[in-house]
């Protein structure tokens, strides 16, 4: 009866693009699963949202395949595993996948070329496993949000017990261009998925999960939709095409109407996302006791000679990445981990893979963006593309006039640097770049401020501290004196006595 | 080892739409219309098009250069000749020479570049050009000619438009009349009622543009097609023009029923003086327009209200750019208080409450 009344509700997607999608090349083609092991494999102690894993290995000491390399420490963290077998030759640091290149700790496996697993436990039915055991060994297994976001898997399963989850999505929306790894692993995977997704409802005590999927990917639609017709709580629906529609709190609100507040994690509203390689992981490491020691990556761009999705290694250089799938370095005008939304550019190839990795692209010239800035026109297209409801043109704006302040008062925190207002603004302006420029400055200030704050305090606490001496010895001074006097009167009145 | 500097954020790659590409579309919407008011008005029109564009982009690079930057790439953009060339659609046809640079000069000099150029302007350059044309000379902006297409016989020859257009126009009444909301503001004045005075009034002829009026603005049906096609092609959105002809349409409906002696119908309103054009080329001007939704709709509102109000009690036939003017001095107000709802928070601001189950 009201859903005639539907039109006076908000819109369900809110902005975004539809940006070229450049997924055809690299969608066709199976995985490609047979990448030579490469020689070296260099392991980040930090892979994941949190704090960094601590080292338990020694250089020199051999490995085995999906042995433990690093324990995650802490609430917040994640443990690495040797993605193959070999021997440790170093501990130390090596540039970082991230567009400054500085330097983080590294663990560097040389590979035997064996490949040898680990002896894998004996799993049996794993529902009859409590769930707290689930989210136990899919902590153990080093797995993390693998869309992007990096956060560990097993904190977010503990949150959903705790939070009494009712929907569990799982985002098989895959908006970004030229990505399509997700879309190969729904086709190719889709039990293990779905399986996965399984594992998942069971681990956090939910019994109803929905698998969006973006309407421009119909065969892992279809493929995803055919292994989840056994199971009635999992249900499998096509979201439309639009450019963030990954974002988990658009999706969260496509799905069920719900909107997560500001400051609030989305279990708290009853609802939990997690990607479709997360899943599979899960699968892989519940069913059979394999550690999160690879993930499929595509190669794409047009400087790639034969793009495709690949599964590697973690912590295979892109360069030995870029060799395998042929990439004209010469035509190669910049270099992106990630989508071309959202990813960063990276300023060279000898910076290993990471969990994170979802894509690698070599792009040219001709499918960069035009740098060449001119005046804002105030056309507004950016404002009627932002997902988040901000005024990117009024941000950056007061961030050209340093006024900081300003843009964190209409909503610079609230920006999740997702592109849509740079990538549509016809005066080439780097809006994100702008705002990623004031974030940083923000933090900075907010530390310097509270550092001097923190030194104001202790300078106070050591004048409090040095008053109170000065008082005590004051105080004890004039008790020694009047205590002398006293004494002194005792003796005077002794000697008139004894007189 | 190749390094690439230079590090860049996302988005890396990019809508294929830049300020010159959608200038140019502009210019290709009004082009149709422009094109048959050149045709019906004949040589001096087409010189006074000619000279308004040029004298445009000359104040343009000249304003630039005073800034000690290079000319060229701020021509590029084609703004200074979309400026130009909707001063000179609004325009009377047969205007002189000076009218068009007097008018491009105060458009581009006054109207642009004192406020910092492209994108900075508070107030549309090419309507505040020609309000203070039309307050600044009146005679000259409120002489309409007749139409004359070019090679028609009684159309005065190349030699004749030129001296039009250079020396002034002699014999003035011979080829001049008024405009239909001019005609009916003087009827009016003489207390005759509507149904006498529009007795000789064509609406079909009106609808096409065969009929009195500025350079660019008489063709109803040209101008609304090319308004059209501007926003299929996502150029303008349809708030603006939408909500700013409703707004006439319905007040202009009310008044016309109560009093069809005295107030104009909504049909008339539309199709006379410079409402299709402001709706869909001058009101919808990015700079001098509000940034959300709501904002354009209280904007194009307020202005065809105005336009409404100024043409049946105020002292001009036409209001359009008076109204425009006024509109675009409140946009900032109006894009103070009109702003998105930000996710996850409230309209004030504040985070959404979590919904107890």
């Amino acid at each position: 009866m009201l859903s005639g009344l539907s039109w006076l509700k908000p819109p369900r997607i809110r902005g975004g693009v539809h940006a070229e999608e450049r997924k055809a090349n690299t969608a066709a083609q199976a995985i490609v699963t047979d990448f030579p092991m490469p020689k070296k494999l260099y392991i980040p102690l930090q892979q994941h949202v949190g704090k960094p894993a601590e080292p338990l290995i020694r250089v020199g000491e051999m490995v085995l395949k999906g042995q433990l390399l690093a324990y995650s420490q802490g609430m917040i963290s994640a443990p690495v595993h040797a993605p193959s077998s070999g021997t440790i030759i170093d501990v130390n640091d090596y540039p970082a996948p991230h567009p400054s290149a500085l330097p983080i700790r590294m663990i560097v496996v040389e590979t035997n070329g064996k490949n040898q697993w680990l002896e894998l436990p004996e799993i049996g039915d794993p529902f009859l496993l409590s769930p707290e055991d689930i989210s136990l060994r899919v902590g153990a297994a080093g797995i993390v949000g693998l869309g992007g976001a990096t956060f560990p898997t097993a904190v977010k399963l503990n949150m959903g017990r705790e939070n009494h989850i009712d929907t569990l999505i799982i985002n098989g929306a895959e908006c970004e261009p030229y990505l399509s790894c997700d879309d190969r692993q729904m086709q190719e995977r889709s039990e293990q998925i779905i399986d996965g997704v399984r594992l998942m409802l069971h681990g956090m005590e939910t019994h109803h999960a929905v698998v969006a999927i973006e309407d421009n990917k119909p065969n892992a639609f279809y493929a995803m939709a055919a292994a989840a017709r056994h199971f009635p709580a999992i249900k499998v629906i096509q979201i439309p095409t639009r450019y963030p529609m990954g974002w988990d709190r658009q999706l969260i609100r496509y799905v069920t109407g719900r909107e997560v507040p500001v400051g609030c994690r989305s279990s708290e509203i009853g609802v939990t996302i997690h990607n479709v390689g997360t899943a599979y992981a899960t699968h892989k490491a519940i069913r059979h006791g394999q550690p999160l020691v690879s993930r499929v990556i595509t190669v794409s761009g047009g400087a790639v000679g034969k793009p495709m999705n690949v599964e590697v290694p973690l912590g295979t250089l892109i360069s030995e990445l870029f060799a395998f799938c042929g990439v004209d370095t010469a035509q190669t005008a910049r270099i992106v981990m990630g989508g071309p939304m959202m990813g960063d550019s990276l300023p060279h190839t000898g910076l290993p893979t990471v969990k994170a990795t979802s894509g690698v692209l070599a792009l040219t010239q001709a499918e960069l963006k035009s740098t060449d800035e001119q005046p804002c026109i105030r056309c507004a297209s950016c404002l009627t593309v932002c997902p988040a409801g901000l005024r990117p043109v009024d941000m950056a704006n007061h961030i050209k006039a340093n006024q900081l302040d300003a843009a964190v008062d209409i909503g610079l925190k609230d920006c999740i640097s997702c592109g849509c207002c740079s990538y549509i603004c016809p005066s080439n302006i780097p809006l994100v770049q702008y705002f990623k420029y004031a974030s940083g400055e923000v933090a900075a200030r907010q530390q310097a401020q509270h550092k001097s704050e923190q030194t104001k305090k202790l300078m106070a606490a050591r004048q409090m501290r040095l008053e109170r001496i000065a008082q005590q010895q004051l105080e004890e001074e004039q008790a020694r004196i009047a205590a002398k006097k006293e004494r002194e009167r005792l003796q005077a009145e002794q000697e008139t006595a004894a007189l | 080892m190749i390094t690439y500097h230079k590090p860049a954020s996302g988005a890396h790659v990019g809508a294929n739409k830049s300020v010159s590409q959608i200038m140019g579309q502009v210019m290709l919407a009004i082009a149709p219309a422009t094109a048959f008011g050149l045709l019906c008005f004949g040589w001096p029109a087409i010189f006074l098009f000619l000279i308004t564009i040029a004298s445009a982009v000359l104040f343009e690079a000249l304003c630039i250069r005073l800034k000690g930057k290079p000319a060229k790439p701020a021509i590029m953009d084609g703004s200074a000749v979309l400026t130009g060339w909707l001063l000179a659609m609004t325009l009377p046809p047969w205007a002189p020479w000076w009218i068009g640079v007097t008018g491009s000069a105060l458009a581009i000099i006054l109207g642009k570049q004192v406020y910092g150029g492209l994108g900075q302007n508070l107030f549309n350059p090419a309507m505040l050009a020609r309000v203070a044309l039309l307050i600044s000379f009146p005679i000259e902006m409120t002489t309409w000619a007749n139409i004359s297409p070019l090679f028609f016989s009684h159309s005065p020859s190349f030699a004749e438009s030129w001296q039009i257009t250079f020396s002034g126009l002699q014999n003035l009444d011979a080829y001049t009349g008024a405009t239909t909301l001019g005609y009916i503001k003087t009827e009016f004045s003489q207390n005759h009622i509507l149904p006498d005075i529009l007795q000789d009034y064509s609406a079909l002829q009106n609808f096409i543009g065969w009929t009195r009026g500025s350079l660019g603005e008489t063709s109803t049906l040209l101008l609304g097609l090319g308004g059209v096609w501007l926003m299929r092609q996502n150029i303008i959105q349809w708030q603006i023009p939408v909500s700013l002809l409703t707004t006439v349409v319905v007040l202009s409906g009310i008044f016309h029923l109560l009093d069809s002696d005295h107030y104009v119908s909504p049909f008339l309103h539309l199709n006379s003086g410079a409402m299709l054009c402001v709706a869909f080329f001058i009101a919808t001007d990015y700079v001098t327009s509000p940034n959300t939704s709501a904002g354009q709709c209280v904007f194009g509102a307020s202005c065809g209200l105005l336009i409404f109000v100024i043409r049946t009690w105020g002292a001009y036939p036409e209001g359009a750019g008076f109204a425009v003017l006024l509109m675009n001095s409140a946009t900032p107000l109006i894009d103070y208080y009109i702003k998105p709802r930000i996710y996850g928070r409230d309209r004030q601001g504040k985070p959404l409450e979590i919904p107890k189950s």
